[in-house]
């Protein structure tokens, strides 16, 4: 039989039955829109947190405390397990191809100012850091070396607490209290939006890093990492090495001995979050391909229960001359028509649910186009894998038993 | 020689229903020419439909020789069997047998569906044809329950033509059809066979039985009577009669 009547007939057929055609292919049509929505959710996460590293700043490199492999030998209980005062000092009057670099001191606590409290993150910075960051102010201005090295008590607020503590006033000027330190605020920063885990950015206090350090995080004085900003992006390989070269000496680390802290640049980063993101996208999908596996049983179980209900239909087709083989193809193309027809409803219900979730929540999903072709491909081999045993069974039957089927 | 269409040799069948062994057909010869019209008759449960069956390539049987048209049909594999029922015989069956929400014009198509040699190209074309030959032009594009009985069974009729076959096996054509009904089917039958197309049908009723040229009786599986039928009725007469009848009885 022409491919062209083997399409007509297995059409015909599911048209005729509209109803069951629909269930059958149900199955496939959640499956499918299961994965594809599921698989754009990872891929939507994983765009969000490429974009957010974008926007940490252009040539930005980051250097945390502590060895990068952990699985090797730990040596020394970590003498370096910290930065020090020092090691900023030194990069930056050593290095040279560096635009900026900043410490970043963490704290955070209980603000008090303007209309009442607000619990939120502090940061100790260097001057540089507006630049590193590519983050500019909104009123205001930033604190200088000169603050940095008195320790003054002096801060710059991020929007969301200005929202918070000074809906109506503008806020510079204004002495709040930070732990109980009081503080002046001399700026504020522009809005930069929420980050990739969904905390804002912009719910921070920027301050003078030595000022955090020594009154505000008390005798533990964290240096949290260091941000450096290359002067330009070719040269990031090349300021990496000299970081590396600077931090060994200043560590005093003999020849052999492995480095006790990190560099990384933000192609380092992005591949952390991305293999982070694909193990999520990968456990979604795995999840959404069971629900596709058992659309397919679904179909089996239908086709099984259509093969008996169309016995007759059997035997008259193969009493005007059919042959088994003709039976085998008709069955086989319903079942790959139906999952495919499921396959083709279920990625316009995926765009569907991509749509909502991009619009109407903080969700965002993102469709890639392989991730179509492969949902096609997989409802495809669902139908004719789930769909040759029914079609199997169909093309056994004798003519004869199967004309006189009640 | 080349006249002879069907010719069985001890043809056997016995079904195996559990312990038990059912013998539905005892050693069978029969020879029936081109162009014959035969009615077989006998008891129910006689064999007749065992028989049809296995002149129709439906069936193989259990033992025996069956030529059709010269060939020695058990010796052919199953896909040349369905080639022999696409190529050279109608099968038209008491139940109808047609595809329900099909419309009539589709199902007298399906055998073409199913030609490998692609004899005709229009389908559509040739299903028209023996659906006007069987007087059903104004009614192609019904399904099966829109039409009466007897039209179902012209549509019946019309599938098994459509493929222009040698021989017309029908078993019991008419069991499910009144009486007026069930001439015009024989009508079309003597049409067909004075045609040339060989006819071998089933029928309970000696009356239907007199439409054919020739009679076999069955019983217990056996052939018991092979006669000419010599005061042989034409369905048209019966037809016109039958008409004068029922407008004689309003
Ligand atoms: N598929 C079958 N399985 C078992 N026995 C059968 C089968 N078909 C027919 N028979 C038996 O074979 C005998 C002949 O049946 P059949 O040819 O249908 O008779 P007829 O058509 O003359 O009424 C009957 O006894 C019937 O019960
Ligand atoms: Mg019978």
């Amino acid at each position: 039989m022409k491919a062209k009547i083997i399409l007509k007939v297995a059409t015909r057929s599911i048209m005729k039955s509209r109803m069951r055609s629909l269930l059958t292919a149900l199955g496939i049509i959640i499956g499918v829109a299961a994965v594809v929505v599921m698989v754009a959710i990872g891929d939507g996460a994983q765009q969000k947190v490429e974009e957010q590293i974008a926007m940490l700043g252009s040539n930005l490199i980051i250097i945390t405390p502590g060895a990068s492999n952990s699985g090797g030998v730990n040596r020394g209980s970590g003498t370096f397990n910290r930065f020090t005062w020092e090691d900023v000092d030194k990069i930056k009057n050593e290095a040279t191809l560096i635009k900026g670099v900043t410490h970043i001191v963490q704290s955070g606590g209980q603000v008090i100012g303007g209309v009442g409290n607000w619990f939120t993150r502090i940061q100790g910075v260097s001057p540089d850091y507006l630049e590193i960051r590519s983050w500019p102010l909104a009123s205001g201005e930033f604190f200088t070396e000169r603050d940095v090295m008195a320790r003054s008590k002096v801060c710059i607020l991020g929007s969301d607490v200005v929202k918070n503590l000074f809906p109506n006033d503008d806020p510079v000027g204004q002495q709040i209290r930070i732990r109980s330190v009081p503080f002046r605020v001399i700026g504020v920063l522009k809005s930069k939006g929420q980050s990739s885990v969904g905390t804002s950015n912009d719910d921070i206090i920027l301050a003078p890093s030595r000022t955090v350090g020594d009154r505000l995080s008390g005798d533990h004085m964290r240096i949290g990492s260091i941000q450096v900003s290359a002067i330009s992006n070719d040269r990031i390989p090349a300021v990496m090495a000299e970081l590396k070269s600077i931090l060994r000496e200043s560590h005093k680390l003999t020849q052999g001995e492995d480095d006790d802290f990190t560099i990384q640049d933000q192609s380092d980063l992005s591949a952390t979050a991305t293999a982070t993101s694909r193990i999520l996208t990968i456990l979604l999908a795995s999840v959404a391909g069971v629900s596709l596996v058992v659309g397919g049983i679904g179909i089996m179980n239908i086709m099984l229960v259509s093969v008996t209900e169309r016995t007759r239909e059997i035997g008259i087709r193969l009493s005007v001359g059919a042959r088994a083989s003709d039976i085998l193809v008709q069955f086989l193309t319903e079942a790959i028509v139906l999952s495919l027809s499921g396959g083709v409803i279920g990625v316009l219900l995926s765009f569907l649910i991509a749509y909502i979730l991009n619009n109407y929540t903080s969700q965002s999903a993102y469709i890639k186009p392989q991730i179509i072709m492969i949902a096609f491909g997989f409802a495809g081999a669902i139908g004719i894998f789930f769909g040759f045993y029914p079609a199997r069974k169909a093309s056994a039957l004798n003519p004869i038993d199967a004309l006189r089927y009640e | 020689m080349e006249n002879i269409l069907i010719k069985t040799v001890d043809l056997t069948k016995t079904y195996n229903v559990g312990e038990i062994d059912v013998h539905a057909l005892k050693s069978v010869n029969i020879t029936i020419n081109k162009g014959e019209f035969v009615a077989i008759m006998g008891a129910s449960g006689s064999g007749k439909s065992t028989l049809m069956n296995l002149i129709g390539c439906l069936d193989m049987p259990t033992s025996g020789e069956y030529f059709l048209d010269g060939i020695n049909t058990s010796k052919l594999a199953q896909n040349e069997y369905a080639n022999i029922r696409n190529q050279k015989i109608g099968f038209v069956f008491q139940g109808f047998n047609l595809l329900p929400r099909t419309t009539a014009l589709e199902n007298v198509e399906l055998p073409l569906m199913y030609d490998r040699l692609e004899k005709v190209k229009d389908h559509q074309k040739q299903a028209t044809e023996a659906l006007k030959k069987v007087g059903l032009a104004d009614r192609m594009h019904h399904i099966p329950s829109q039409l009466s009985g007897g039209q179902q069974q012209r549509v019946a009729l019309a599938r098994a033509l459509v493929n222009e076959p040698s021989l017309i096996l029908a078993d019991e054509p008419t069991g499910n059809l009144d009486s007026v009904t069930s001439v015009e089917v024989f009508h079309l039958f003597q049409k067909l066979n004075d045609e040339g197309i060989t006819i071998v049908m089933v029928t309970h009723e000696r009356d239907f039985a007199a439409f054919a040229k020739r009679i076999l009786e069955m019983r217990d599986g056996r052939v018991i009577r092979d006669a000419k039928i010599k005061d042989r009725l034409n369905a048209e007469e019966e037809l016109k009669k039958a008409i004068a009848e029922a407008e004689i009885a309003e």
